[in-house]
């Protein structure tokens, strides 16, 4: 979760383990702004991969409707810098300088940003926990209000209310219960930079590129290997750059992918069917969490009429803007 | 300009790197930054830009943004800072650092106004 500005209700997980009867179990909050919900899965996993628990619940939740747009944004951004806070910098605007750079630098359309709002509000028309279950045409998302030049209303993720939560355990207490359940084979977090300007390649995400590193390696696994993705796109442009910066793609062809129709639900590698943040909507500490249910719908073959064909998922969780990220893969058992 | 005008500070470490802000030790090469470099009357290149028009509050708005590039002793240094206008104004554009006493009205949005400077500098046009 975020650290209880939305609401001045802080303590929540105290407030959880006394309402679901799960007293005297050990609680905390893991904040990590915007990536929080992965890592809380990292730190869920640490405490079983320890020995320290057999059970660990994960709760990712936002309440932040009951606040408008400007405040909202203003919360978020009170994780910048002061030297950047000053001049009034908000997330979007982040994007909005980094879409620019990314579409003079690498010759990308306009049109293939709104191509990923496009194609992730088609894939959230069928998942029943999507915020919009609406398509959008291209024609619409080039059209709609400017936010922040080049990017308009619909390369943006909304503010969102709600929750997501997953069960760890060691595999051996697992399978007590169900057959039904995946294998975190890989997990990582890294840090970049906190002044966002200092980075030497503003359509580079140093703690995407170094936490996936962590995790394919820990899976044994490679960019290759992964079937389906939940990547965190927040904006538009942040697909591109996760989908290049987890090795997906070369550096600056990830608009390619997209307009080639590789990231479809019908493509080689689908990204985001669940809708993405852009659709299902991105209430800051669950989405991690809900990246990793919607990879786990996948892997078990629950995932209805977004189903692909997949044994190996990968989820990126990223916080302020690339500042905090987790990877995790998941694998069928 | 007069001795006493602000001053926009990147700091260097002995080994030449130079960063805006700076940091309790430098992000290259972990030495301790020992002085500053004043970049008010140097000229900057646009590295990239945007015009936001959801601004909270106590933003302007619309809000010209731009990350801008300074070039101290053949070491590059960057810093996002306001545009005073975004008329005309492209990646590689030349621009200048212009004072600013209040960049957002301090105390508006959630962040402490005790808690930092509001002064700074915008870039205009070159
Ligand atoms: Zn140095």
């Amino acid at each position: 979760m975020a650290s209880g500005e939305f609401e001045g209700q802080t303590g929540v997980p105290n407030a959880l383990a006394h309402d679901l009867n799960a007293l005297p179990a050990y609680t905390q909050r893991v904040d990590q702004t915007s990536a929080s919900g992965g890592a809380g899965i990292y730190a869920a996993w640490q405490s079983v991969a320890s020995g320290a628990s057999d059970l660990t619940l994960l709760v990712g939740g936002e309440k932040m409707t009951h606040k408008t747009t400007g405040e909202a944004t203003d919360v978020i951004a009170s994780l910048t810098h002061p030297v950047e806070y000053k001049h009034g910098v908000t997330l979007p605007s982040f994007a909005g300088l980094t879409a620019r750079k990314y579409l003079d630098e690498y010759d990308a359309p306009r049109e293939s940003l709104g191509k990923v709002a496009v194609k992730n509000h088609r894939n959230g028309t069928d998942n029943p926990h999507a915020q919009f279950r609406k398509e959008v045409d291209l024609e619409t998302v080039l059209e709609s209000p400017v936010v922040a030049d080049p990017l308009r209303l619909y390369d943006f993720c909304p503010i969102t209310d709600g929750s997501a939560g997953l069960v760890f355990c060691p595999e051996s207490v697992a399978q007590e219960y169900t057959d039904d359940y995946v294998v975190v084979s890989g997990v990582g977090g890294a840090t970049d930079t906190h002044v966002v300007h200092e980075r030497e390649d503003p359509t580079t995400m140093g703690g995407v590129v170094e936490s996936s590193n962590v995790a394919y390696e820990m899976a044994d696994r490679g960019p290759e290997d992964v079937d389906v993705a939940e990547l965190h796109d927040m904006f538009t442009i942040l697909e591109f750059l996760q989908s290049e910066d987890l090795g997906f793609f070369e550096k600056g062809e990830g608009w390619k992918a997209v307009e080639e129709g590789v990231t479809d639900r019908d493509g080689d590698l689908p990204i985001n069917t669940s809708g993405g943040l852009k659709s299902k909507g991105h209430p800051l500490g669950a989405s991690g969490v809900a990246q990793a249910y919607e990879i786990y719908q996948q892997l078990l073959g629950d995932a209805g009429a977004r189903q692909v064909d997949a044994t190996v998922g990968l989820a990126c969780n990223v916080g302020g803007f690339g500042n905090c990220v987790t990877t995790t893969i998941l694998e069928q058992p | 300009m007069t001795d006493d005008a602000p001053s926009f500070d990147a700091h260097r470490c002995e080994n030449g790197h130079v960063t805006y802000p700076g940091h309790t030790r430098c992000p290259d090469c972990g030495a301790e930054q020992t002085e500053t470099v004043d970049l008010s009357d140097r000229t900057g290149t646009v590295v990239t830009w945007t015009t936001s028009t959801a601004t909270p509050p106590g933003v302007r708005e619309p809000n010209h943004l731009a990350i801008v590039e300074f070039t101290v002793d053949g070491e590059s240094v960057r810093a996002l800072g306001q545009l005073t206008t975004a008329d005309g104004v492209d990646i590689g554009d030349d621009v200048e650092p212009v004072y600013a006493a209040e960049l957002r009205e301090p105390g508006a949005g959630i962040r402490e106004p005790d808690s930092q400077a509001w002064d700074g500098f915008r870039f205009e046009p070159a």
